[in-house]
């Protein structure tokens, strides 16, 4: 050991010590708001042209707007530096001054406390679902029914998967297809006979029954791998029924889709044209569905599929089935989404194959993970507003536009808030232990026992 | 290597009082060979302490006989009280769970957003009859199992002192309480044998004490045969009723705990492996000297509690 | 379907193959370094494809470019792809993946966010390139090379297979002889072991992307030139059966992923003569169903370090 190697040595470790101006977190933030800046500007642009690549980029880079973009990034920036504290107190006795206010403080506390103040809060809220809708224009009797009824059903049976289970279902939306083709096919509207012709309430079992088989019949080979590759077979499988749907003309009527699906009908009454009959009808199922799946929640199934979320290896150790438990996830969330197919397929009388693309399955898990993923309050309000939102800024923002908003806000949700809005407690804990690096909150490890 | 041939089979495996054995167990990871040849017995109702240097193989052996690790060759058979054989090599874990090995683990495994009696209650259940459809309609069966999980988790709890601290996130509890409620959890599947991994260990000499209270109160009372892993000399050897050792995944000798202790091999295992841990060696030898004179004072020692 | 036929379907299968074989590196070695699912891993490869596009749109190649000329075009088209691929992916990582990492996020939010970045990007390309394909501007004349068993080699084909051939052994000389494919070696092992040896995660992850991107990019562009136009949602099918191709051939195995792409081109391809132009993606599918059912290892086995 020379002490030449020596002195080469310390300055070596003085180079690794030295941070760069530019490698200061300081300065790196700063570098992170431009950049997100820049794509906000991107954004909120003119739409693009397939046949002038540039345009857009032309339009806004540079523009008034991205001046005004970047100004805004980097204010935020400085106060986020040099004014955090005051800020942060502000806005904290802000919210204190709402949530410690003691009339909110004895109404959550009457809330968590006394079963009947709960019980009493239900009825209200359902009574109101019953009766507003009906001073309603017409145009948003439509949208309450055909979208957020509807997908708020759906978002109930898969907040089951991913919510209970932690298994992410990329092809929730496939069983909700294949319902809406049960109802066509049972009721005699596909190219193809059925052997009876079923009443659309009989074909709500059926659906769900044959939901659930096709559940059973995907998961049941995938469940047992590794959780991750349940996500790229169901979107495998949500393809397949689409590109089934789309041609196989013979059997799905194809592209044209299928006309004329008659409505639900009852002891000589027919679900007219009103979506009044439909909304009753829907609040009506989600009012059942909602019950039975608390009760699902707080019984020895969800203990089981929160026990599998956060530990398979201890949950297998333990006796819990840990295969039969995520089964059974997924075909509950398969049939209720195969029922909502049946309502819809039957309200709206007319559907084709584009009505199943794959991005409705991410619309359903974004409106799952924004209200908060496990809580079904938190489920009913965000999918519900989520779905609203779209409708509202109709005009404002460009519909086509809302899927790149909708990707941005599951990007940003995960990263700053994964419990969602209304965050399930249960949730919540398992999350902040998880970043503590205590256990797991999915069910995404390999299934234990499988191999060595 | 048909090592159910070579392997002596001598007549005290094959008595009517064995609740478990293992003949033959051979468990490989590639090329490198975990478990060679283990063949232990044992006796219903006995407190059998499995021991070894680090990486002598203890967890692996538990793994593969709680149906975590499939080992390659050899046979695990279990005999229920029921009566009959069942095997248990490449049985999936919670079917092993479902004929009566209940187990620990070596770093705790709670369901830490869960409170202290729903993870008693989880492990409960899966011996309970109520499916789905009929929670969902809330029939009399669901809920009357529902009270039957109840009431056998705060049962448990009680049994392991922790009848205070029902509603506490299991998360949040002292790592002694963990420790308790871990072996809850495991009881509440009504085993035949339990497998303790290692559970003494981070405890401090009070939690110690404690728990070789439990462990010797599950076996007197619930009549529970208990497997332990277990580094803590003084904790073996007061406990146990028969000492297996190993080392480089091999019995290396078995027999009475003041047996083992004087067994050339055993400590031969102990300070050839220590190389590279010099001083876990030098504690392991302090302890074996140190318990040898107090052996015969130890059941003393634990009245005076 | 006659035997010419066949091996003329055989080629565009090698040549398809060999896009989705680069497609698929990139999700391997992420999920190598992550075990993550990058899903927007199809964005990066759509991207690309615009990239290279809009550098040859901003040069405009005449409509007879000479020899050289042609050589200089495909050059710019690939290394325009793989840089803005290199850099979505960089971006991608820092942005969204990093942050997760910080909070030890677990595998579900991991997805999740994959899934909505990959969302994000394709309708955001959509929103910056407009919905409709653009079609790539001719770089060369796409003549027959050669004929191989009565099949005609054209030069889009052979510049793909080339490209493709030369990419992956670019690459897996890099994973195994260079330092930095070392780290990408033990991080995927073992994460927690490997930066106790000194390993800097961050930087093995951020490369592995740096990586997978300039891959992805380059094959989107190829790709685009291959099917002659690019359309922002592009990705997806691409994408998925690439994803397949590195489950087929064992996640996290690089040669696995070579192979599982060679195999699901071909499958692909001669679904077509077979089945008809629209079940195509079917093949992809079913293979993967298959083989996760029969053999969920892969072929030729996986290489992600195993969780206890």
């Amino acid at each position: 050991m020379s002490t030449q190697t020596s002195s080469a040595r310390s300055e070596a470790a003085a180079r690794l010590r030295k941070v760069n101006w530019y490698q200061q977190p300081m300065v790196k933030r700063l570098f992170g708001m431009l950049v997100l800046a820049l794509v906000v500007n991107a954004m909120t642009g003119e739409q693009g042209s397939s046949s002038d690549l540039f345009l857009s980029l032309k339009d806004g880079f540079p523009s008034t707007r991205m001046w005004i973009i970047l100004a805004i990034a980097i204010a935020i920036w400085a106060t986020r530096e040099f004014a955090a504290e005051p800020v942060k107190s502000g806005s904290r006795s802000v919210r204190d001054l709402v949530t410690q206010a003691p009339a909110v403080v004895t109404v959550r506390e009457r809330l968590q406390r006394d079963k009947w103040t709960r019980w009493g809060v239900l009825a209200l809220v359902v009574v109101l679902a019953l009766v507003i809708p009906g001073q309603l224009t017409g145009y948003w009797q439509t949208v309450l029914v055909d979208q957020i009824a509807i997908f708020v059903l759906l978002a109930i049976g898969l907040n089951v998967v991913i919510g209970w289970a932690g298994l992410l279902d990329l092809g929730f939306f496939a069983f909700f297809a294949v319902g809406a083709y049960s109802a066509a096919y049972w009721t005699g509207s596909l190219p193809v006979e059925p052997p009876i012709e079923l009443n659309n309430f009989l074909v709500i079992p059926v659906a769900m029954v044959t939901c659930l088989i096709a559940g059973v019949l995907l998961g049941a080979p995938t469940l047992r791998l590794r959780g991750d590759y349940l996500a790229i077979v169901t979107l495998g499988f949500h393809e397949i029924v689409y590109i089934v749907a789309k041609n196989a003309d013979n059997f799905t009527g194809g592209p044209q889709g299928v006309p004329q699906i008659p409505p639900f009908k009852a002891f000589g009454y027919e679900f007219p044209v009103d979506p009044m009959p439909y909304w009753y009808l829907l609040v009506a199922l989600v009012v059942i569905i909602v019950f039975a799946f608390s009760r699902l929640e707080h019984s020895r199934v969800g203990r089981a599929w929160t026990a599998i979320r956060e530990d398979e290896v201890a949950a297998a150790a333990n006796g819990v089935d840990t295969i039969r438990f995520k089964l059974l996830a997924f075909a509950i969330g398969a049939s209720s989404s195969g029922v909502a197919g049946v309502v819809y397929a039957s309200k709206v009388g007319y559907f084709n194959p584009e009505n199943f693309a794959i991005l409705n399955s991410i619309l359903v898990l974004a409106y799952v993970l924004f209200g908060g993923m496990g809580s079904i309050p938190g489920v009913l309000v965000g999918t519900a507003f989520l779905v609203w939102l779209p409708e509202i800024l109709r005009d404002k923002v460009p519909p086509s536009d809302r899927y790149m908003y909708l990707g941005a806000l599951l990007v940003v949700m995960m990263i700053f808030r994964p419990q969602g809005l209304w965050p399930s407690k249960r949730r919540q804990r398992e999350l902040k232990q998880a970043e503590e690096g205590i256990g797991d909150a999915d069910a995404m490890s390999e299934p234990a026992g499988g191999r060595i | 290597m048909a090592t159910d041939v070579t392997t002596p089979v001598d007549s005290s495996e094959r008595s009517a009082d064995t609740v478990l054995s293992t003949a033959g167990v051979t468990l490989r990871f590639g090329g490198l060979t975990v478990l060679d040849d283990v063949n232990v017995t044992m006796r219903r109702g006995e407190i059998l302490s499995v021991i070894g240097p680090n990486g002598a193989g203890k967890t692996s052996f538990f793994n593969s006989l709680t149906g975590v690790y499939t080992p390659q060759q050899g046979k695990i058979t279990f005999r229920p009280r029921s009566g009959g054989e069942k095997q248990l090599l490449g049985r999936k874990p919670h079917l092993v769970n479902r004929m009566g090995l209940a187990r620990t683990f070596q770093n705790i495994r709670l369901f830490g957003a869960l409170t202290a009696i729903e993870n008693v209650k989880i492990a409960a259940e899966t011996r309970l009859k109520s499916d789905p459809v009929s929670i969902m309609l809330g029939l009399p069966r669901a809920r009357k199992a529902e009270r039957a999980s109840d009431e056998k988790a705060l049962t448990l709890l009680r049994f392991v002192g922790l009848e205070s601290k029902l509603n506490e996130l299991a998360g949040s509890l002292s790592y002694g309480d963990q420790r308790s409620l871990e072996i809850a959890r495991a009881l509440a599947t009504d085993p035949e044998v339990l497998l303790l991994d290692e559970p003494a260990a981070g405890t401090n000499p009070t939690e110690k004490l404690e728990l070789e209270q439990l462990i010797r109160r599950i076996n007197a009372e619930l009549g529970v045969s208990v497997l332990l892993i277990e580094h803590d000399m003084r904790l073996v050897m007061s406990v146990a009723d028969r000492v297996v050792v190993l080392n480089f995944g091999k019995k290396i000798a078995e027999g009475t705990p003041s047996e083992i202790q004087r067994h050339p091999a055993v400590i031969e295992a102990y300070l050839g492996s220590g190389a590279d841990d010099a001083a876990a060696v030098e504690e392991m030898i302090a302890e074996l000297e140190a318990e040898h004179p107090a052996q015969d004072g130890a059941d003393g020692a634990e009245e005076d509690q | 379907m006659s035997l010419h036929e066949f091996w003329d379907f055989l080629v565009l299968g090698v040549v398809l193959g060999s896009i989705y074989a680069v497609i698929a590196i990139g999700y391997t070695l992420v999920y190598g370094v992550l075990q993550l699912i990058n899903f927007a891993h199809s964005e990066v490869f759509m991207l690309g494809a615009y990239g290279g596009v809009l550098a040859l749109t901003a040069v405009e190649p005449g409509s007879n470019p000479s020899a050289l000329g042609s050589v200089a075009y495909v050059a710019l088209g690939i290394g325009a792809g793989a840089a803005l691929g290199a850099l979505t992916a960089f971006g991608l990582e820092r942005a969204a993946y990093r942050p997760l990492r910080r909070h030890g996020a677990p595998r579900l939010i991991f997805l999740i966010t994959a899934i909505g970045a990959s969302f994000f990007l394709f309708n955001l390309a959509g929103k910056l390139f407009g919905r409709d394909p653009t079609s790539v501007p001719e770089m060369y004349d796409n003549n027959t090379v050669a004929t191989v068993f009565g099949a005609q080699l054209k030069t889009t084909q052979v510049l793909l297979l080339a490209s493709a051939v030369v990419m992956m052994v670019g690459l897996d000389l890099i994973v195994h002889r260079t330092k930095l494919g070392a780290g990408i070696r033990a991080v995927s092992q073992d994460a927690e072991v490997a930066s106790l040896m000194g390993v800097d995660i961050d930087k093995v992850v951020s490369r592995t992307f740096v990586i997978g991107g300039l891959l992805g990019g380059a094959a989107g562009f190829l790709y685009g030139n291959f099917v002659s136009q690019v359309k922002f949602d592009m990705g997806f099918i691409p994408g998925i059966t690439a994803f397949a191709a590195a489950v087929v051939g064992g996640i996290g195995n690089i040669r696995g992923a070579m192979l599982g792409g060679l195999m699901l081109g071909i499958v692909e391809t001669l679904t077509v003569p077979l089945f008809g132009d629209e079940w195509r993606n079917v093949g992809a599918f079913v293979v993967l169903i298959l083989v996760l059912m029969f053999r969920p290892t892969g072929i030729l086995g996986e290489r992600v370090g195993r969780t206890a």
